[in-house]
């Protein structure tokens, strides 16, 4: 199936007004969706027998500051048995106190629990209802989002080498 | 007698949790899992990561796409051409250039020795966790032949740093491709050895058979790729179901078990090494003449004759190392199968010389999220069993 | 002296200080501490073509303490230098450290937020080794400078002391 019919089911399942917008380059196409039903979004895309896209490659962060939403979490999903693939992104705005929120879809593909945990790490992004979100990549009591555009690359005082603790 | 025999309800017991890692000699690198076990036996596996973090994302955020060449190859150090061959695709897309025949052709030499490189490490450390010391030496002799290869082309033994933006950065040198044949014409039968060491040997079948079964259902919901989920019977090769570099024209078989289990793997692995070796054959014949790399000035480097020669290549050359190629503004995910499975290149460009995101698709980041569920139930020698036939590398997993 | 050739050359006289450096580096047993792309050119040593033992140090102990010479092969990342601390502690005296690889000397070419900038930060390094990943030939070359630095090392009179101090503890 190609990507502009798979995009037509999905604004024909969930209305026009649910997918934000659509961007196409070289031959592929990513569509922003609203971020409060990305779940069931998900979860139909996921299930409905000719889309059927059961393997996601990767959820992944972007970081647009300063544009607001700031973040847009990529979802690049692919078909075993269509073998299409698809590419949906969502803008997660960052909210007074530093921190952004969006739901989790572990309960649509398990894989995507490590790939929450990094991308939460990384960018300060709550996934509501995630199983375990502890940190995976960053030593446990750092407290800053590397990733994010505003972050030096060679780190703070906040990335010391040492824990503050004698071990 | 009735009285003094204790029932086994009396008896409390608690979990114990036993530290594995970061050094461990059977972890494959810098690897923490924090085991909790009822006996021997294995009731949760919680894998702890990051002790090899080295922030490779954000410092692609910070260098020109030629620069990153180089950051990539490190990301899966067993097979390092792999990764050069994902991000160049990624970039050539995104550019749209055309790589010339000879240059796609040397690719996938690169790319299957790479393949065979990784795997025949992969044979050698699995079957010394399983017990059975002689598979390494062997596999490591092997591997020193390809190494003598990497370094004929490119001067790096294990990271050659030879692909580039738009082809290859020289030409194979004289010697490269008599080598290779004498290569591929030893090579099978060397797998012919490793195999009566190991496919019908009684305990290196009692030590893998059963054991790590990973269902399909949750291969696919778990993301797994690669041999992980050819050993569990579905036929994905991202060779022939999205082929790239002209893969499609090449005559090789996609190795499937139905087994899902460790054992499967392991053949699966050796056939794709056997099917490389089909491959690589093949390009010796395939080899054509011509340029190896494309020419578009502003983005691929100019021959390196004619920069001595030519002042617009001279200039094209230094516009290029000084400010970088300019890629359009949008983005690009490409996938390549890797030795580990997908490995896959998300590549965001605002227009700049550098990358504004470059996610990197690790396969064995993904299929390191499934030693959970195939660990539960086994005892704990079998973890590490299971845990080295999950192939991974710690670099790809943390990045 | 005269003795010796007394004695047919099956007698050798030295002195203690000597003898004991001798056979210190005769048989230092290392540590393989394969963290990163490193480590593969270190089990290339190891292996048959360059092959290791013959400098006496084919028994690579994962355990450090039975190990001598702690190899530091790869990146040594922020999460990952305590872990590296503990190990050296652990190491009982004489102990030698190997920085192989820019990335254990300098923090190689991560120059960012997750990289300790070279382990010598946190350890007293004897030889640093560099290269990316450096050739098995490095490797031996740097080992050997290191067995000439235990030749001359005092070690009955001035013994080397190695303890892991960094500043503010």
């Amino acid at each position: 199936m190609n990507q502009e019919a798979i995009k037509d089911r999905l604004t024909a399942k969930f209305g026009q007004d649910a997918v934000l917008d659509t961007t196409v380059f070289r031959d592929q196409l990513s569509v922003t969706v609203i971020k409060d039903k990305i779940r069931e979004i998900c979860r139909f895309l996921r299930d409905e027998p000719d889309l059927f896209f059961d393997f996601l490659s990767f959820v992944g962060g972007v970081d647009k500051h300063p544009q607001t939403p700031r973040f847009e979490i990529v979802y690049q999903l692919n078909s075993s048995r269509h073998k299409h693939r698809f590419r949906i992104k969502t803008r997660v705005e960052e909210t007074a106190d530093g921190l952004a929120s969006i739901d989790s879809v572990v309960g649509v593909w398990a894989t995507a629990d490590w790939h929450e945990r990094e991308t939460a790490e990384m960018y300060g992004i709550t996934f509501k209802d995630h199983p375990d979100p502890r940190k995976l990549l960053l030593p446990e009591h750092w407290t800053v989002f590397p990733l994010r555009k505003d972050f030096p690359l060679e780190g703070t005082d906040d990335t010391p080498d040492l824990p503050p603790q004698k071990i | 007698m009735n009285e003094q025999v204790r029932r086994m309800e009396d008896f409390q017991s608690e979990l114990m949790e036993l530290n594995l890692g970061p050094h461990h000699p059977s972890t494959h690198g810098v690897f923490r899992a924090v085991v909790e076990l009822d006996g021997e036996t294995v009731v949760n596996v919680t894998p702890h990561l990051g002790y090899l973090h080295r922030g490779y994302e954000k410092t692609c955020e910070n260098k020109h796409y030629h620069q990153v060449i180089p950051l990539a190859e490190r990301c899966d150090y067993m097979g390092a051409s792999s990764n050069s061959l994902a991000f160049c695709l990624t970039v050539e897309k995104m550019l749209g250039v055309d790589v010339p025949e000879r240059a796609q052709v040397i690719r996938v030499m690169f790319a299957e020795l790479s393949r065979i490189f990784s795997h025949l490490f992969w044979l050698g450390t699995h079957a010394h966790d399983v017990g059975a010391m002689t598979p390494l030496f062997y596999n490591l002799r092997e591997r020193e032949e390809i190494m003598n290869l990497f370094e004929l082309s490119a001067g790096g033994r294990l990271m050659p740093n030879y692909l580039r933006i738009g082809g290859v950065i020289q030409d194979l040198p004289e010697g490269f491709v008599e080598r290779l044949r004498a290569f591929t014409e030893h090579f099978d039968r060397r797998v012919d050895e490793y195999e009566t060491l190991l496919t019908k040997n009684v305990i290196y079948m009692d030590r893998t058979q059963g054991i790590g079964v990973l269902s399909l259902k949750d291969a696919i919901g778990l993301g797994a790729s690669g041999p992980m989920i050819r050993g569990s019977g579905l036929a994905w090769d991202i060779r022939k179901t999205e082929p790239y570099c002209g893969y499609e024209t090449y005559d090789f078989s996609v190795a499937v078990e139905k087994g899902c289990d460790a054992y499967s793997r392991y053949l699966v692995r050796i056939r794709e090494m056997r099917e490389s070796n089909r491959i690589l054959k093949q390009t010796l014949e395939k080899l054509p003449g011509g340029p190896i790399r494309a020419r578009q000035p502003g983005v691929v480097f100019p021959p390196q004759e004619e920069i001595y020669t030519k002042m617009e290549s001279l200039i094209h050359h230094f516009m290029l190392v000084v400010e970088g190629l300019k890629a359009p503004v949008g983005e690009y995910y490409q996938c390549i199968e890797s030795p580990r499975g997908e490995l896959g290149c998300y590549l965001v460009s605002d227009g700049g010389p550098r990358p504004y995101r470059l996610k990197w698709r690790a396969p064995a980041f993904v299929n390191l999220e499934s030693l959970a569920i195939m660990a539960r139930g086994h005892l704990f020698a079998d973890l590490i069993a299971i845990l080295s036939s999950v192939d991974i590398v710690l670099a790809e997993v943390d990045r | 002296m005269a003795i010796e050739r007394h004695l047919n050359d099956t007698v050798h006289v030295t002195n203690l200080e000597w003898f004991v450096n001798w056979s210190r580096k005769s048989s230092m047993w290392p540590l393989g501490f394969g963290l990163a792309c490193c480590a593969l050119e270190m089990i290339a040593t190891f292996v048959s073509r360059y092959d290791l033992a013959r400098f006496g140090m084919e028994v690579a102990r994962p355990s450090p303490r039975h190990a001598d010479l702690m190899i530091v092969s790869g990146t040594a990342s922020k999460k990952m230098i305590p872990a590296v601390r503990r190990i050296y502690e652990q190491m009982a005296e004489p102990r030698w450290v190997i920085a192989m690889g820019a990335c254990a000397c300098t923090g190689g070419i991560y120059k960012n937020y997750a990289v300790v900038q070279g382990i010598d930060r946190h350890l007293p390094v004897d030889v640093y080794i560099p290269g990316c990943p450096p050739r098995p030939e490095a490797l031996l070359d740097g080992i050997l400078q290191l067995h000439a630095k235990v030749m001359k090392e005092q070690s009955i009179h001035n013994p080397r002391v190695t303890c892991v101090k960094v500043a503010g503890e």
